[in-house]
Parts: C-alpha cells; structure tokens; sequence
C-alpha cells in the first residue's frame, strides 16, 4: 500500500509532507456530472482523506460520452449519480472515505453540509451561474476556498476563490447571467471537460498541500477545437463593497428572496420554476435552440414550449417556466437548467 | 485594424472601434466577459466609451455555464 502514492511523493513540490497532508483532507465536489466525476476520481486517486460529492440527477445514456465514473449498467438502472460514483470510488481507492449526497445543492443543503462536514476546499462542478452564486456566497460566508470549473462545446474556464484574497465570483461578474448555451443546448466534447479538470485538480492539490504561492492567480479560459487561449489576472476586480465579499457582506444569494422559487401544480403533473430575478427572454432565439437540436417546438409571443421525451417545457418572456409531464421537483429543476443554463 | 487577441493578430472590421463593438463582433455582447486591454481590465460599464487602437492587445475571457 505504500507503494500507491509513491510517484505522487517524488514530485518535489508535494513530496511524502505533502502527501499526509492531501490525506488529512476534505473536499467537496457539488456536481457529479462530467466536471464532478473528473475531479473526483483524480482526487480520490491522489489519496484525499475524504471526498463529498453532491447531485440531485441520476444516470442516463448521453452521460456515458464524459461522465468518466458511470458505466451502462448505471444508465440502465437509472442509479443517482451521487450513489454510482461512490461505487465506482470505493472500487477505484479503498482507503478515502466517500461520501454521496442525492440532493438538491440549494442553500439551506449547501449551509447544512459545510456546518457539517466543514470541508477544506469546495469543487464546483454545477452546470448552472444560480448554483455558483449560492457556491460563492457559502465560501464567502465561511472562508472557504472555491474552484470554479466551466465548459461548454470545446471551451472551457477555470479559477480558483480564495475568500479574502481574491476577487470572489459575484465581484468578476456582478450579475447572474442568463440564456447561455449548456452542455445539452450546444453539445461538449470530452477533451474540454478534461482540461478544465486537469485546470480545477492542480489548484485543488496545491490548495490541499497548502502551496497557496503557486496558484495559478489568474482567470484562464481555452478553446480546444478554435485552438485558442487566454488567461488574465483578475486581482483588480475585487471590489471592496462586493455584496458577497466586501466589507460589509450580507451574502444576497443565501437570502430567499434571490432563490429560486419552485411549486408543484396539483392536478396538473406540473411543476413551476420561478427564477429569483426576472429575466428578458429573446423567445425566437430561444426556440431556434431548441430547434437546432430537433426538438419540436410551439412559439407564441408569450412563451415557447418544447417537447423533450415525456415532459414539456414551456418558458415565458420573464424567465419562469412550467415543466410538465412530472410532479418531481428535481427532476423539473434538472431539465430547467439543462436547457436554460 | 489589426489587434491581438488572446495572443492572435486578427483582423478587425472598420467598424469596430470600441471594446463594446469587439465584443459584439464577437457575438460576445449578451455574455459575460472580462476584457484585458494592453494589460488593464476594463470596467464592463467602460465596454462603449473604450476606443481601440491599431495593434492593441486584448484578452479576452468570456463565463459559460456548463459543466
């Protein structure tokens, strides 16, 4: 068993010290998507201490391209993904202690888990800003180093938070932006995952053997089919009266009123979602997305509704939407995300 | 007027003049983006009132979602 870690020890910066102390560490992932599984195999693999993974979805068929942890037989037995990837952990790294949460990363989870488990770093692996927003305010809140990872297509981003040190999310992009292109809208390739992967381990592993000085600092962006790269140091963003990390923070994503509002419409296997802030849908954009992928569509000059397998999204000008077809509100929330971002 | 963008010498069109008419050019304008111009970030309130000259360097670094 000593053995295991043994090529991981020569590499100088980390070397047998650094080693004890990846072990004697926690790390949250929220997401065990393609982000999620990426870095929780290369972590659980490096001999974290322990590992808490966090999703609301389960397995299906168009996971198994990227989604590194899952297998058919997941798929075919529609496993939460949080459950399969603990299996798959457990089988890849006996000795780190693996904990799956099959639920929703909503503030009140998100507030529970870290009072609870009190993680030393969080690994953001959502496909969503709102997520992040809440991420960003709970790191804040409780001085908690963050890495945000991103990709879509073949591009992907990456940074890492570090409260009080660097700019935090809300400061670099002040506002939660909306109608971006996902993994489901505009397709990924599993190299761009990969990357941001390699861009959110590196920084996690000099985070956890405490090398704060040779984070990378900067904001770093690529594009692997463009063949493009930039990366930007974004110091000078910290604003000094950022809601979230400013000196007089009152963490406005934790707070009802900015979250997500989300109902279940009895008698009509529907259910409501009504984002915190009103959004200003172009609806013909929208439902040329929609019908770039082969989605059958309805437009009107109030909403565009689309099918998808056995539900129906309906999207309004404003931003809310009515998922029917189910009276599970993750399930709702899940397609919600995937198709509006 | 030629910039270069994320390390690239490319070719813009007349047209754009401004750090708000790039990022558009680069159907950039409904997303989030930090802009570096010639080493300094610039203020997304900035974006309209930035000109851009011959031979500027940009980084360019835009949010997404996915994941």
């Amino acid at each position: 068993m000593s053995e295991r870690y043994s090529r991981q020890e020569l590499f100088a910066p980390i070397g047998k010290e650094g080693q004890a102390k990846i072990s004697a560490k926690h790390v949250l992932i929220i997401g065990a998507g393609a982000l999620g599984t990426g870095n929780a195999e290369a972590l659980v693999r490096a001999g974290v201490g322990k590992l808490t993974i966090v999703d609301r979805d389960y397995v299906e068929w168009s996971n198994l391209q990227r989604q590194q942890l899952y297998s058919e037989d997941d798929a075919q037995k529609r496993l939460p993904k949080a459950v399969a990837a603990k299996q798959r952990l457990d089988r890849v790294n006996s000795e780190v202690v693996i904990e799956a949460i099959v639920s929703d990363a909503n503030v009140e989870e998100l507030e529970n888990i870290v009072q609870k488990t009190k993680p030393d770093i969080i690994i953001d692996a959502t496909d969503n800003f709102e997520t992040r927003m809440i991420i960003n305010d709970v790191a804040c809140k409780y001085r908690i180093p963050w890495i945000y990872g991103a990709c879509v297509g073949s591009y992907g981003i990456s940074y890492a938070f570090l409260p009080g040190k660097t700019p935090c999310f809300n400061c670099l992009l002040e506002t939660v932006p909306i109608g971006g292109l996902t993994c489901d809208t505009a397709g990924i390739i599993s190299p761009a995952v990969q990357m941001v992967v390699a861009y959110q381990v590196a920084e996690a592993l000099k985070l956890l053997v405490e090398d704060e000085q040779s984070l990378r600092g900067k904001l770093v962006s690529f594009d692997l089919w463009s063949n493009q790269h930039s990366a930007i140091r974004v110091d000078q963003v910290k604003k000094e009266d950022c809601p979230s990390c400013g000196t007089n923070a009152t963490y406005p994503y934790l707070s009802y009123e900015m979250q997500t509002k989300t109902a279940v419409l009895c008698g009509r296997n529907s259910v409501q979602i009504r984002p915190a802030m009103k959004k200003e849908y172009d609806l013909q954009q929208l439902a040329d997305l929609f019908a770039n992928q082969g989605l059958p569509i309805e437009i009107n000059p109030y909403l565009v509704s689309v099918a998808i397998g056995e539900q129906r999204l309906v999207v309004f000008r404003d931003g809310r939407a009515l998922i029917h077809g189910t009276k599970d509100i993750q399930e709702a929330k899940t397609i919600y995300h995937r198709y509006l971002g | 007027m030629e910039l270069i963008i994320n390390g690239e010498v490319i070719r813009v069109p007349e047209h754009v003049q401004t750090v708000d008419g790039l990022l558009a050019h680069f159907q950039l304008n409904h997303k989030i983006a930090i802009v570096e111009l010639n080493g300094n970030i610039i203020q997304k309130q900035e974006y309209q009132a930035t000109a851009l000259c011959n031979g500027d360097r940009v980084e360019i670094v835009h949010f997404v979602g996915g994941g």
